[in-house]
């Protein structure tokens, strides 16, 4: 296109044009420079650093350099290893289920109850009210309510529907799933609320007018069309809640385990290889998952 | 001559809180006809449709098809289907499937709704396209699918929502010699709701004009565009003079004016422009109070005896051309 603009326009700007290219080629990469530099320094050369030093060797006291896979070995062996992963990925599946579940239905409600654009973006603001205060004391805040003791306990004791405090309240599964979906449901709502927006009504009234129910419309347009925000959604909240490690440990009270509390362990330890090699399993079983989600839907099509 | 079958709408009213969109028309649609709703953007006419289908709810008033009220009925249960302006398509179902869409809503088991939706798909021309995604379509297949998603299932009454205005110019011609040759041969109303006349003129056998919420006038396309009532109906659908006489405002054809001697004139004017058009030449004059006109001319009446602009000339014309205008 500008080649031909410019060599119709003026041929003095075509003969000054093969000047131009290559520095314009430089502009380019000067650009993108910045950001791979950060990419690089902050991203890469850590995981590259992980992985090499996930076959170090390490004493009680001491790490030394070296090439040996004693560090996989120990982990494959081991008992604990699966039962971690298989408790991490439980709590990234339960908490994947709900955060869709409530995602789905607040962003529905979002995009198709609420008619003014004022009051969509005020509700919208209202679900990031949460996130204007740190994870940890979102999380912290839960305990006084959940506790043996706490306002949940002692209403649902007051009301005479239980007896005696339920102890799975707190710092047990229940309170780290809940505490999870506390945390993330709003990186569900938001990928879903965009896709939704993008669906045009005339979609909504042309299944209404082929005899579709509510929820056949629901079902057979709604949710295929808002797959892509769906799968954003679930690569936010799965690999937010594999790569967790602060909430399992105060929610569960130390109780449950997760690989992220592995991980912490080990450094704890001063035991870098070895929580090395548990990253680059994690990291290797989180990018496993995103391939899988990722065959269901082409996302690149979809943005 | 009326029929058991005829759409009517009586008294249908439709306000947005204090703005009134479609105030109290009355119409009635004969079965099997081509109808185009004919208005500018604004004027009621997609509000009327979107009632008729069922996507907006009536303020007041009665949608009677065949004899009953389906104003409080659902889209699907109406004997109407509608053709959206955008077609509407879903865009994750293949050609066939979107086709059969309503089929499958009515839980028809797959081997038979494909089958069906392969007849319809047929009708339209377009069973070679049928795996496609609308997505890997052009305007004018994408519509052609639309179409046949809106037949299959058997309405008495198509809606169609301006459903050429999304076509370049020559496919748009094609496809309005499409759609009316798909009306004749089933047989069915086809409401048809435009804003350019060409379009109403080309394609209707009763042309509604709407404005400001109300039907300007109604009646077969050679009466409206002949015969216009109103000034705002001979200006819309264009190709008159609106001229304000002694005796009231008239409307007379572009090309029933004729250029006299100045002495035998009824009107006398001055050559404001001349603009040539191939087979015609377009002549505009301005007249007494201000006003002006244009006349069409035959290439050869006009270049027989050639003017020049700013040159004096008298308008003449027959006096059955002349319409005497309502308002």
């Amino acid at each position: 296109m500008t080649e031909q603009t410019a060599s119709l326009d003026a041929p003095a700007a075509a003969r000054a044009k093969p000047r131009r290219a290559p520095s314009r080629h430089a502009a380019g990469w000067l650009l993108a420079a910045p950001l791979a530099a950060v990419l690089g320094l902050f991203l890469v050369l850590p995981i590259l650093m992980i992985a090499i030093v996930s076959f170090w060797g390490a004493t009680e006291f001491s790490i030394y350099p070296a090439f040996q896979f004693d560090n996989y070995a120990f982990l494959f062996g081991s008992d604990v290893t699966y039962r971690v992963f298989g408790n991490t990925l439980k709590y990234a599946l339960i908490t994947w289920l709900f955060t869709l579940l409530i995602g789905f239905t607040v962003a529905y409600y979002l995009a198709f109850h609420i008619r003014s654009l004022t009051w969509q973006i005020a509700l919208f603001l209202l679900c990031t009210i949460p996130f204007w205060t740190s994870n940890i004391i979102r999380m912290i805040s839960w305990i006084p309510f959940l506790g043996r003791e706490g306002i949940a306990n002692s209403a649902l004791l007051s009301w005479g529907v239980i007896d005696a405090p339920l102890d799975w309240l707190l710092f047990s599964d229940f309170s780290v799933i809940l505490a999870f979906v506390h945390l993330y449901t709003l990186f569900m709502v938001v990928p879903i609320f965009n896709t939704m927006m993008r669906i045009d009504t005339s979609l909504i009234e042309a299944a209404v007018d082929a005899g579709a129910t509510g929820w056949q419309v629901l079902w057979h347009v709604i949710v295929p069309l808002t797959k892509p925000g769906i799968m954003i959604g679930t690569i936010f909240v799965v690999t937010l809640v594999m790569g967790d490690f602060i909430t399992v440990r105060f929610m569960s009270g130390s109780q449950s385990a997760n690989v992220g509390r592995l991980i912490s362990n080990d450094i704890g330890l001063l035991q870098y290889p070895s929580a090395s090699a548990t990253a680059v399993i994690l990291l290797i079983t989180v990018l496993m998952v995103i391939g899988i989600l990722l065959r269901f839907v082409d996302i690149r099509k979809e943005l | 001559m009326r029929s058991d079958l005829d759409l009517e709408l009586v008294g249908l009213t439709k306000r947005y809180g204090d703005t009134v969109a479609v105030d109290g028309i009355d119409h009635l649609f004969r079965t099997g006809s081509y109808v185009c709703l004919l208005g500018p953007s604004g004027c009621g006419k997609s509000s009327t449709l979107r009632m008729i289908a069922g996507h907006e709810a009536a303020t007041d008033g009665a949608i009677l098809l065949a004899g009953r009220d389906i104003s409080h009925l659902p889209p699907a249960k109406r004997g109407t289907a509608m053709m959206f302006q955008n077609y509407a398509l879903f865009p994750h179902l293949s050609v066939r499937d979107n086709v059969a869409f309503s089929l499958r809503m009515s839980g028809m088991p797959a081997a038979a709704r494909h089958a069906r939706a392969m007849e319809l798909l047929e009708l339209v021309d377009m069973t070679a396209f049928a795996p496609r995604l609308p997505a890997q379509l052009s305007g004018g297949q994408q519509q052609r699918v639309a179409l046949a998603r809106a037949l299959i299932t058997e309405p008495q009454v198509l809606l169609l929502d301006e459903p050429l205005s999304a076509l370049d110019p020559f496919l748009r011609v094609r496809m309005r010699a499409e759609l009316r040759r798909l009306q004749r041969e089933l047989g069915i109303t086809f409401l048809h709701v435009t804003h350019g006349q060409d379009e109403a003129l080309a394609l209707a056998d009763e042309i509604v004009v709407m404005n400001d919420a109300r039907i300007e006038q109604a009646g077969p396309a050679r009466e409206v565009f002949d015969a216009p009532r109103t000034a705002f109906v001979a200006r819309f659908i264009g190709a008159h003079n609106v001229i304000a006489l002694a005796e009231g405002r008239i409307a007379i054809r572009s090309d029933e004016l004729r250029l006299t001697a100045p002495q035998a004139a009824r009107l006398e004017g001055r050559i404001t422009g001349i603009e040539y058009q191939g087979t015609h030449v377009a002549l505009t004059a301005a007249i007494a109070g201000d006003q002006e006109v244009t006349a069409l001319l035959t290439d050869r009446d006009f270049f027989g005896a050639p003017k020049e602009p700013g040159e004096a000339v008298g308008l003449g014309w027959d006096d059955r051309a002349a319409h005497k205008l309502h308002a």
